[in-house]
C-alpha cells in the first residue's frame, strides 16, 4: 500500500529529536520560601522522554506510531505540533490540525455552536470559516437536536463526537491523531473510519498514535515502535503491530510454579516438574503470535518405573474453558520405558495456532497407558502464556477462512 | 528476546520543506490568527459572565457604582476632605464627583486586567499542554477583556459626567492616549504577573496587596488638590512617578475639569513625565522579555 504521493519533500521531517523533562524533587513554589532561602538549588531530577528520534513522513502518508504507555509517543507528537520544545530538528508543512486530546479548549458553559466555533479558529481557520462550518460540524456528530444545549450537559461520548467532528472539518494538510478512535457508539466509528479513508484518498497526511494494532495494519502506510523514547523499529505496520505485542507480553514477569504439592494431584509416581511454550526457533514464549507455529513442552521426572505412560494437555482460557486438549493417546501408543530418576519432554506441536488472543494456561495429565483415569499426575503451574493477535472478533478459536461474496442470481432465488 | 535500537542514517534536510518547529513561542508570524484568537476568547469570556443575564452586567457596572457612592458620600458627607462643594468651575476639585467615578473606573480597569491576568497561564494550563497556539493570546485576551468591561463602564462615567454639568471638550481626543497608556502599563503587568505566578505561587496575594497601596497611592478618591497641599518637591515628583497616578490625572484633567492642571504641571515639567512614561515602557519590555522567553518551556513548568 503506498501513500497517495510519495514523491516530494516529506510533510514532517525529524532529526535525532529528544526530550528531557527536569523534574523538580523539591518544588518551591513560593517568592517567600526563594527569599528566605536564595541559596538554595532545587534539586532536579532528568527524565529522558524521547533520545534521538529521526523520522520523515511523506505527504499524503498515513503514519502510524505504536509503543507501550510511557514509551514517548505523545510527547513525540506534542513535539510535532509545536507544544512542546525539543532537542533536534523538526520541519513541518502544510496546516495541521491535532487531535491530542479532544474538548480541549471547549467551555462547558458554552453552547455547542460557541465552542465549535472557538475551537474551529484555536485550529487555525477564520472566524467566518468557523462560522459556515458549524452546521456541517454539528451534523457530522450528529447533534442537531442538541446544538444549543451547554456542553456540560453533554455525555462524554457526545463530547468526543463534536471535538473529533471539530477536528477533522478544518481542512488541514497535516494531521496528528493521538489515540481517541475509540470514542462514540459504533456507528459514530464507522464514520470516523470512513472520514478517515477519505482523508487518505484525498492524500493528506496523517500521523497516527494507537494502541489498536488492528488499526494500525488497517490504515497505516507506515509505522514506527517506540520503546522507552528510543526508536525500535520502522517500517510496514504488520511487522511493527508483531514486534509491539512482542515487547507488551513478552515482558511480563514469568510467574513461577510455587513448587507445592497444590499444583500437582495424582499418584506421584511421576512429576510434571515444567512446562513451556517455544517457537519454531526453539525460543521459550510468553507470548505467542496467532497463526505461526507453536510447541508446548512439559518436562517430567519420573519417581517410579513406569511403562508406556500417556500425556495430555489441556489449554484453559481465561474462563478455565478447555478450548483444546492434545494427546499422545491416539498418536503415539508406545512412548517407552522410563526408569526412576529418569526424566523426559513430552511435546505438543500445534502447526497453526488458532487460538484466539488471550491468555491460556495449559494443564498437563499424566497418566498409564490403559489405566483410564489413573492418573500419575495432573499439574497446573502458574505458567501462562498469551496468545497475540492484531484484533479479535470475539470467538474462542479463529480459523483460518476464506471469504467470498457472489452475486446470487436466478439460482438462489425464492420464487413465490 | 532481544531489542536492537533502530538507528537512521544521517540524512540532510532537503529543500523547502516548510518551516522549523522550535516549540511554543509567545507570538507567531500569522498574525490574523493571533488577533482571532485573542479577540474571540476574550469576546467568549465576555459573554459567558453576561450573556443570557442581563443583571449579570449590571453587576459588572454597580461594583464601580457602590464603591463611588460609598467614597463620594463619605468624602463629601462626612470627612469633607474632597467636599468640592465649595469650589467652582476651573479649580482642581470642581465635579468631584465625575473625577471619582472617572478614577474608580479607571482603577478598576488596572485591577481586574492585572488579578484576571496573574492566573491566566495557570488556570489554562490544558490549553498551554495541550494545543498549539501563540502563548501571548493567554494574557492579551485577558486585558482585552477588562478593555470591554472599560469600555462599558465609561460610558456610564461619561454619562454622569455630562448630567454633573461636565461639557464636552477638545481635550477629550486625549482620551485614547490615556487610556493606551493605562492599556500598556496592564498588559506589561499582566504578561510579567502571569510568567511569575507560575513559578512562585504568593505572587496573587503579594499582587492584592501591591493593588490596595497603588489604590490609595494614586489618588483615586482624592483629588489633586489634597494631595498638593500635603506633598511637596520631591514628594510630589515621587508622587507623579506613579503611571497611575499620572493616567488618573491627566483623565481628570482633561476629561472632566480642564481648569484643573494636567499631569505635566504637576510632575514638574515634561522631563520629570519621562519617569511614568519610562516606568510604563519599562514594565512593558519587561514583561514581554519574561513572557516571551518563559514561553517555550513554560508547558513544562505546569
Amino acid at each position: 500500500m503506498a501513500p497517495a504521493s510519495s514523491s516530494g519533500p516529506p510533510a514532517i521531517l525529524v532529526r535525532g529529536v529528544g526530550k528531557t523533562f527536569h523534574i523538580p524533587e523539591d518544588q518551591r513554589y513560593t517568592l517567600k520560601e526563594r527569599m528566605l532561602h536564595p541559596r538554595r538549588k532545587t534539586r532536579m531530577r532528568d527524565f529522558s522522554a524521547l533520545c534521538d528520534v529521526s523520522f520523515d513522513v511523506k505527504q499524503g502518508e498515513f503514519f502510524g506510531i505504536a509503543g507501550r504507555n510511557g514509551s514517548g509517543k505523545s510527547t513525540l507528537l506534542k513535539c510535532i505540533a509545536g507544544i512542546y520544545r525539543a532537542d533536534g530538528e523538526i520541519w513541518r508543512r502544510g496546516r495541521m490540525s491535532t487531535m491530542i486530546e479532544l474538548g480541549i479548549g471547549f467551555n462547558m458553559d458554552l453552547p455547542a455552536r460557541d465552542n465549535v466555533i472557538l475551537n474551529g479558529i484555536m485550529m487555525g481557520l477564520t472566524p467566518r470559516e468557523a462560522r459556515r462550518r458549524v452546521d456541517e460540524v454539528i451534523e457530522f456528530a450528529g447533534l442537531e437536536e442538541f446544538k444549543d444545549l451547554k456542553v456540560k450537559n453533554y455525555s462524554s461520548g457526545m463530547i468526543v463526537r463534536l471535538a473529533f467532528s471539530v477536528a477533522i472539518q478544518v481542512d488541514a494538510d497535516l494531521m496528528l491523531v493521538d489515540e481517541i478512535l475509540a470514542v462514540g457508539d459504533a456507528s459514530f466509528q464507522q464514520k470516523c473510519f470512513d472520514a478517515f479513508n477519505r482523508m487518505r484518498d484525498e492524500g493528506k497526511t496523517i500521523l497516527f498514535v494507537s494502541h489498536d494494532m488492528g488499526m494500525l495494519k488497517r490504515f497505516c502506510h507506515r509505522a514506527m515502535l517506540l520503546e522507552r523514547g528510543q526508536m525500535l523499529l520502522i517500517g510496514d505496520p504488520s511487522e511493527i503491530g508483531d514486534r509491539y505485542l512482542e515487547i507488551n507480553f513478552g515482558r511480563a514477569p514469568v510467574p513461577e510454579s510455587d513448587g507445592s504439592d497444590d499444583a500437582h494431584t495424582g499418584s506421584g509416581d511421576a512429576r510434571v516438574a515444567e512446562v513451556w511454550v517455544e517457537d519454531a526457533a526453539g525460543d521459550r514464549l510468553l507470548a505467542v503470535p496467532q497463526g505461526e507455529r507453536m510447541r508446548l513442552r512439559a518436562r517430567v521426572l519420573f519417581n517410579v518405573r513406569i511403562e508406556d505412560p500417556a500425556a495430555s494437555v489441556y489449554i484453559l482460557n481465561e474462563e478455565q474453558k478447555a478450548v483444546t486438549v492434545a494427546s499422545t493417546v491416539g498418536q503415539i501408543e508406545r512412548t517407552g520405558t522410563f526408569e526412576a530418576g529418569e526424566e523426559a519432554v513430552f511435546n505438543f506441536s500445534f502447526e497453526n495456532n488458532v487460538l484466539a488472543p488471550g491468555r491460556y494456561s495449559p494443564v498437563v495429565n499424566l497418566s498409564q497407558r490403559g489405566a483410564g483415569l489413573d492418573v500419575i499426575d495432573r499439574y497446573q503451574s502458574g505458567f501462562t502464556f498469551v496468545v497475540t493477535a492484531p484484533h479479535s472478533l470475539g470467538g474462542v478459536v479463529d480459523l483460518p477462512v476464506e471469504v467470498a461474496v457472489e452475486r446470487a442470481g436466478d439460482r438462489f432465488r425464492i420464487s413465490a | 528476546m532481544s531489542i536492537t535500537t533502530y538507528t537512521p542514517a544521517p540524512v540532510p534536510v532537503p529543500e523547502g520543506i516548510g518551516k522549523p518547529i522550535r516549540g511554543p513561542q509567545a507570538l507567531t508570524s500569522d498574525w490574523r490568527r493571533f488577533w482571532h484568537l485573542t479577540f474571540n476568547i476574550a469576546k467568549t469570556n465576555w459573554k459567558m459572565r453576561f450573556f443570557g443575564s442581563w443583571l449579570g452586567y449590571v453587576w459588572q457596572l454597580i461594583r464601580p457604582l457602590l464603591l463611588f457612592g460609598v467614597l463620594y458620600v463619605f468624602f463629601t458627607k462626612i470627612a469633607h476632605i474632597n467636599s468640592g462643594a465649595d469650589t467652582g468651575p476651573g479649580q482642581a476639585d470642581h465635579f468631584y464627583g465625575a473625577q471619582l467615578l472617572g478614577a474608580i473606573v479607571l482603577f478598576t480597569y488596572m485591577q481586574e486586567g492585572t488579578m484576571n491576568a496573574v492566573r491566566c497561564v495557570v488556570d489554562n494550563e490544558v490549553l498551554v499542554r495541550k494545543i498549539e497556539f501563540p502563548r501571548m493570546v493567554i494574557p492579551l485576551s485577558y486585558v482585552l477583556l477588562a478593555t470591554f468591561n472599560l469600555i462599558g463602564n465609561l460610558v456610564v462615567v461619561f454619562v454622569f459626567a455630562l448630567i454633573s454639568g461636565v461639557r464636552p471638550m477638545g481635550t477629550w481626543v486625549e482620551l485614547p492616549v490615556i487610556l493606551l497608556m493605562e492599556g500598556v502599563l496592564i498588559t506589561g503587568l499582566a504578561m510579567l504577573l502571569s510568567t511569575a505566578f507560575v513559578y512562585f505561587r504568593d505572587i496573587q496575594p503579594i499582587w492584592e496587596v501591591v493593588m490596595q497601596i497603588l489604590f490609595y497611592a494614586s489618588g483615586v478618591m482624592i483629588t489633586i488638590v489634597t494631595v498638593t497641599a500635603n506633598l511637596h518637591g520631591t514628594l510630589l515628583h515621587l508622587y507623579m512617578a506613579d503611571p497611575l497616578a499620572v493616567v488618573l490625572q491627566q483623565f481628570k484633567h482633561a476629561i472632566i475639569e480642564h481648569g484643573s492642571y494636567g499631569a505635566v504641571y504637576y510632575s514638574g515639567g515634561v522631563k520629570w513625565l519621562v519617569i511614568p512614561i519610562g516606568l510604563t515602557v519599562g514594565i512593558f519590555a519587561l514583561g514581554f522579555f519574561v513572557f516571551n522567553r518563559a514561553a517555550p518551556n513554560v508547558a513544562d513548568s505546569l
